[in-house]
């Protein structure tokens, strides 16, 4: 345990720029647009010389609010701190994306190989300390990165409504910030089982390839996407070629992103009718674990532990260093 | 005591060449062996065999593990400095410190940082900010700090100038070595190794074609510098090999009598390099 504990420390240590920088960074230029947006905002605003604060007109719209609009005032604001995550886990995707391919391709290319080969760790311990790092590592710290800039996001609009003589603390009350970090911590297993065929793809071209590991993690899954739909392969399953860009392409490529699986999941449809009352539910772990009832994911969870162990048979094996 | 390393049979064959043929040797405790051959002759492949990095057939046991099930359980014993710079080049001393410490079981964390001391190396330094030279100071602080049964170096000198060269053995030596450790060298730079040597094994086109400990190779071969007078007497010996050298021929002689020789002129324990250059004679031809 204290050993697999220091090699995640390691791949920290060696991705601190992707796992760590990345989403601050990211963070830091939302804030700092919102800040410019709400500048410009309020130059434009005084110089059209409305000054909607001082003339009591937005407090008398607060006043006036009855409790169903006092609700959506809370869903509003939680709205601005999950904006802040969109941006995030874009990020995130791709940080996973391409940590995943240079997982165990980096360090046969500059034969630092021969030193952590050199060091009693088994290739399975090794392999699974990069799943960890990639699928519940990177997401831990860009849903924590996520949640300080939500919370500064909303700082910041009630400041500046402050200065309009609102007095918007009271309305703070209304958001669920607690409830916003629990949604997206709560995800956080659900991404761990939905990205495992991609990061198990990306991590076996990784480990496999002995060049170009991009172009081959890319390349054959298009190819061979492009073969099915030009000879209508899945006709011979009674199926469109759509069902294998749907379900092998983008499984094996985009599932890294986290939210994929609300997206591609084939029962999409009918989650989206699961949702009710207002649309911030959508995000409501009752209606994002309602993935975990699909066969989509969990023969995406066992094809992904399949290709993890051919990852580990070619990290045990691939001999060019 | 068993032997560290009894292999049998080993044959490992890449897409266009056999790197080992059907090879079979034994390396007994407390030796320090040599491993010499021209490149491409299959030393690398035969260490990567040992360490379990590579796969192959026949069989081979290194401290009573199989290299090839139970690579992670024997890299507890073993200890490994391939060629220069395979640290990886965005650890800090400090991290490499800290991780081999916490995953290593026989790792010495006071005797690495007092190695260290003895270095211009800083804490705070990254691998890729350092020389070849300070590299292999790291690598081979870690190492030493390490108590394990077999040490395998593989031209671990390669690209180092004679300060670190010299430091980088004498090192070994002092602080190192002892008669429960086991070290297997790899180098082209043989003079340098010789006076540290037990055992030397020349290996050729994959396999082994010589195998003996020093005082043997002492009594085996012997050199003589003839007069020209003598030379066709000498010759009739059938020497190994021969060289001119200020109008005196050296004869090479494996296995001759001493006594004979002796008559014909000044005899001699031939230098490595020699022996390494008469027996490897049509290699690349």
């Amino acid at each position: 345990m204290k050993t697999f504990y220091w090699l995640v420390k390691r791949e920290f240590w060696e991705h601190r720029g992707g796992f760590f920088w990345a989403p601050v960074i990211t963070g830091g230029i939302f804030l700092l647009l919102n800040i410019m947006g709400i500048i410009t905002a309020e130059v434009l605003g005084a110089r059209q010389g409305i000054s909607f604060g001082a003339s009591g007109g937005l407090r008398k719209v607060i006043e006036g609010m009855d409790a169903g609009d006092m609700s959506k005032v809370g869903f509003a604001l939680d709205i601005a701190m999950y904006s802040a995550m969109g941006l995030l886990i874009v990020v995130l995707g791709f940080v996973v994306f391409f940590y995943c391919l240079g997982a165990l391709y980096d360090d046969r290319r500059d034969r630092s190989i021969l030193f952590w080969k050199s060091l009693p760790i088994s290739d399975a311990s090794t392999v699974l300390s990069k799943v960890v790092s990639a699928t519940v590592v990177a997401p831990i710290v860009a849903v924590i990165v996520g949640i300080i800039v939500g919370m500064l996001q909303l700082l910041i609009v009630a400041i500046t409504l402050s200065f309009h003589g609102v007095n918007v603390w009271q309305l703070l009350v209304l958001a669920h910030p607690f409830k916003v970090m629990f949604n997206l911590i709560g995800y956080i297993p659900l991404y761990v089982l939905w990205a495992a065929p991609a990061v198990g793809w990306l991590l076996i071209c990784s480990a496999w390839a002995r060049s170009k590991p991009f172009l081959w993690a890319v390349a054959l899954p298009v190819g061979a996407g492009l073969l099915v739909s030009w000879f209508g392969i899945m006709g011979l399953f009674n199926l469109p070629a759509t069902w294998f860009w749907k379900n092998i392409v983008q499984r094996a490529l985009f599932s890294v992103f986290p939210g994929t699986g609300s997206i591609f999941s084939a029962d999409s449809d009918n989650m989206v009718s699961h949702v009710t009352g207002n649309g911030s539910d959508v995000l409501d772990l009752v209606n994002t674990w309602h993935l975990a009832a699909s066969p989509n994911l969990w023969i995406g969870v066992v094809i992904g532990a399949a290709l993890l162990a051919g990852a580990t048979w070619f990290r045990r094996w691939r001999d060019d260093s | 005591m068993s032997a560290v390393i009894t292999a049998n049979g080993l044959t490992k064959r890449y897409k266009s060449a056999l790197a080992l043929d059907n090879t079979s040797f034994q390396i007994e405790p407390g030796r320090i062996v040599g491993l010499i051959g021209p490149n491409g002759a299959g030393k690398t492949t035969a260490l990567k065999a040992i360490l379990g990095l590579t796969d192959f057939s026949g069989e081979l046991n290194v401290l009573g593990f199989d290299p090839r099930k139970q690579r992670d359980k024997l890299m507890g014993e073993v200890c490994f400095i391939a060629d220069v710079a395979v640290l990886p080049r965005w650890i800090k001393v400090s991290q490499a410190i800290d991780f081999v410490a916490n995953v290593h079981p026989r790792f010495d964390r006071k005797k690495c940082e007092a190695f260290l001391a003895r270095t211009k190396l800083q804490p705070d330094q990254r691998v890729r900010q350092m020389s070849k030279g300070m590299i292999v100071q790291l690598h081979l602080a870690l190492v030493m700090a390490i108590d394990a049964r077999l040490l395998i170096l593989d031209e671990p000198t390669l690209g180092l100038d004679i300060l670190y060269r010299k430091q980088f053995y004498q090192n070994l030596l002092e602080d190192y070595f002892d008669e429960n450790k086991t070290i297997i060298v790899t180098t082209h730079q043989v003079e340098e190794v010789e006076h540290i040597l037990t055992d030397l094994m020349f290996i050729r086109d994959g396999r082994i074609v010589l195998d003996a400990d020093m005082d043997a190779v002492g009594e085996r071969f012997i050199e003589v510098m003839v007069g020209a007078d003598k030379a066709d007497a000498a010759r009739a010996l059938k020497p190994i090999d021969e060289r001119q050298v200020f109008g005196k021929s050296i004869f090479l002689f494996d296995g001759a009598n001493r006594a004979v020789l002796e008559q014909l002129g000044e005899t001699r324990r031939p230098s490595i390099s020699d022996l390494f250059v008469a027996t490897m004679k049509g290699t690349y031809a």
